[in-house]
């Protein structure tokens, strides 16, 4: 039990993190330091592995590439999903098999949960915003101020608590998943990043299909990137 | 009949500016970004006559408070051009239609330049530093760097233009930047994407290079499949699926 609240009370930090990314995403100051490939390093350098950070980041900005923010739009909600994975990978020793998958199965299905709960965020404002219409109509701007720290304050909740939340369960499921993984570590970490870069590919093409020429920077970039792969 | 407005002193415009970084902090499915403008807008309706809850500002305030909504960068354009048409004493009727007005084209213009533009390509020149060897801070210094210059720039320059134009900011809207810039952004993107995307799967797999050439193989045919099924299926939610399925599979057998 102690070893369970200590491990707990040593998630206070990266669950601050998460609140305050999963802020950026849409309250407060959306300068995009909940993109996946900030979040994670920065969850990274909070468990002492930056560059670790920086590769589970890198992974899930891949599949972000497919989710951008569109307004009323249902999407993921990467800031403390990204702070999730990141430091799921973070943690593991480079020789571990199966971490990068495993980060970023926890990230994506925290993403999916925290997007929903964001939902219910608007929902709560959105009663919120209907109990205080009296006031707002004869434009109090005590009300005004109240709704929208109000608004702010438990966007900064939900992502606390969707962090810590996804920490509790998927720290213990990745050791215990780990602890019997069977694949070799090249066909695993093979295995997530293909499916990031079909992801991230497919996401890419969505973008820049319908623009005149596109297609053609797309070859001529991949011909270059290709390119480079080849001779460095 | 209007009156001359004033000009905005500076701490008015910071504290608009700063405020504007919340607008969406009451976002919600009953007003959308409504309440977000009155408070954005709000340091300038102090300087209506009356002052603070003085009865221009309390109506002003109340017509500015209903549904509103518009990409949050660009809302800067209409939090300006608002305050200065109550600062002019603009007829309520022609500020409400302003506000009905404007919401579409502050939208399309802003999901197509930024979303659909500016963040892939800064999210791609980020993947194309970590593929080129940049260091974790390298990597996020340059695409924290590259989107908030664009984003900051945009944030002023809406205010500014808003309050400067007022109720007229419409033609700024149709400048050639931000009419044919969507689609140069676009071009970038894809050639930034080519160079970047194999870097970093490249980058990702670092020392287990054995089957690089099978995982861009599949990330290919993967791409491929999701591009032709597109809109039919989310391939996030696909990979968790798929990532369930390994993962059950490797502890399993």
């Amino acid at each position: 039990m102690r070893d369970l609240l200590m491990e707990w009370l040593s998630f206070l930090p990266l669950t601050i993190l998460g609140a305050v990314l999963g802020l950026d995403v849409v309250s407060f100051p959306q300068a995009m330091i909940s993109r996946p490939i900030v979040a994670s390093t920065l969850a990274g350098v909070l468990v002492g592995a930056p560059l670790r950070g920086l590769i589970a980041g890198v992974t899930l900005e891949l599949f972000a590439l497919e989710t951008l923010p569109f307004g009323a739009s249902r999407y993921p909600e990467w800031g403390s999903a990204a702070v999730v994975g990141g430091a799921l990978f973070a943690v593991q020793r480079e020789t571990t098999a199966g971490a990068l998958g495993v980060a970023v199965f926890a990230a994506l299905v925290t993403a999916s949960v925290s997007g929903w709960s964001m939902i219910q965020h608007r929902k709560i404002l959105g009663r919120w915003a209907g109990s205080m219409r009296e006031f707002l109509a004869r434009g109090s701007s005590t009300a005004v101020n109240r709704l929208q720290i109000g608004g702010l304050t438990l966007d900064l909740v939900r992502g606390a608590i969707m962090t810590f939340g996804a920490l509790v369960v998927f720290a213990p499921v990745s050791r215990a998943i780990l602890g019997s993984w069977t694949f070799s570590s090249a066909l695993s970490r093979g295995v997530a990043v293909a499916l990031a870069g079909a992801v991230g590919a497919a996401a890419v093409w969505k973008v820049v299909h319908t623009t005149k020429g596109a297609p053609w920077y797309l070859l001529g970039g991949l011909v270059l990137g290709g390119t480079l792969v080849a001779i460095t | 009949m209007t009156t001359p407005s004033p000009v905005l002193p500076f701490r008015t415009r910071m504290a608009m500016l700063l405020r504007l970084l919340a607008v969406q902090g009451s976002w919600n499915y009953e007003m959308m970004l409504g309440n977000g403008i009155a408070f954005a807008v709000e340091p300038a309706l102090r300087l209506l006559p009356g002052g603070k809850n003085g009865d221009a500002y309390r109506a002003a305030l109340a017509r500015q408070s209903g549904y509103f909504n518009a990409h949050p960068y660009f809302a800067g354009v209409a939090v300006g051009a608002l305050a200065r048409a109550e600062l002019s004493g603009e007829a309520p009727e022609r500020i409400e239609r302003f506000r009905t007005a404007c919401c579409g084209p502050l939208g399309s213009v802003g999901d197509r330049l930024v979303w659909a533009g500016w963040l892939p390509l800064c999210s791609l020149l980020a993947l194309a530093a970590f593929g080129l060897g940049a260091s974790a801070a390298g990597v996020v210094l340059v695409f924290l760097g590259f989107y908030n210059v664009g984003h900051f720039a945009l944030r002023i320059w809406g205010l500014s233009v808003g309050y400067r134009d007022g109720l007229r900011v419409a033609s700024a809207l149709a400048s050639p930047v931000l009419r044919a810039g969507p689609a140069h952004v676009a071009r970038a993107a894809a050639l930034i994407a080519g160079i970047a995307l194999p870097l970093a799967v490249r980058g990702v797999m670092g020392p287990a290079r054995g089957a690089m050439a099978l995982v861009f193989g599949a990330a290919a045919v993967g791409a491929l499949a999701l591009a032709r099924l597109q809109g039919r299926f989310e391939g996030w939610r696909l990979a968790i699926g798929l990532l369930a399925v390994f993962i059950l599979f490797s502890v399993v057998r």
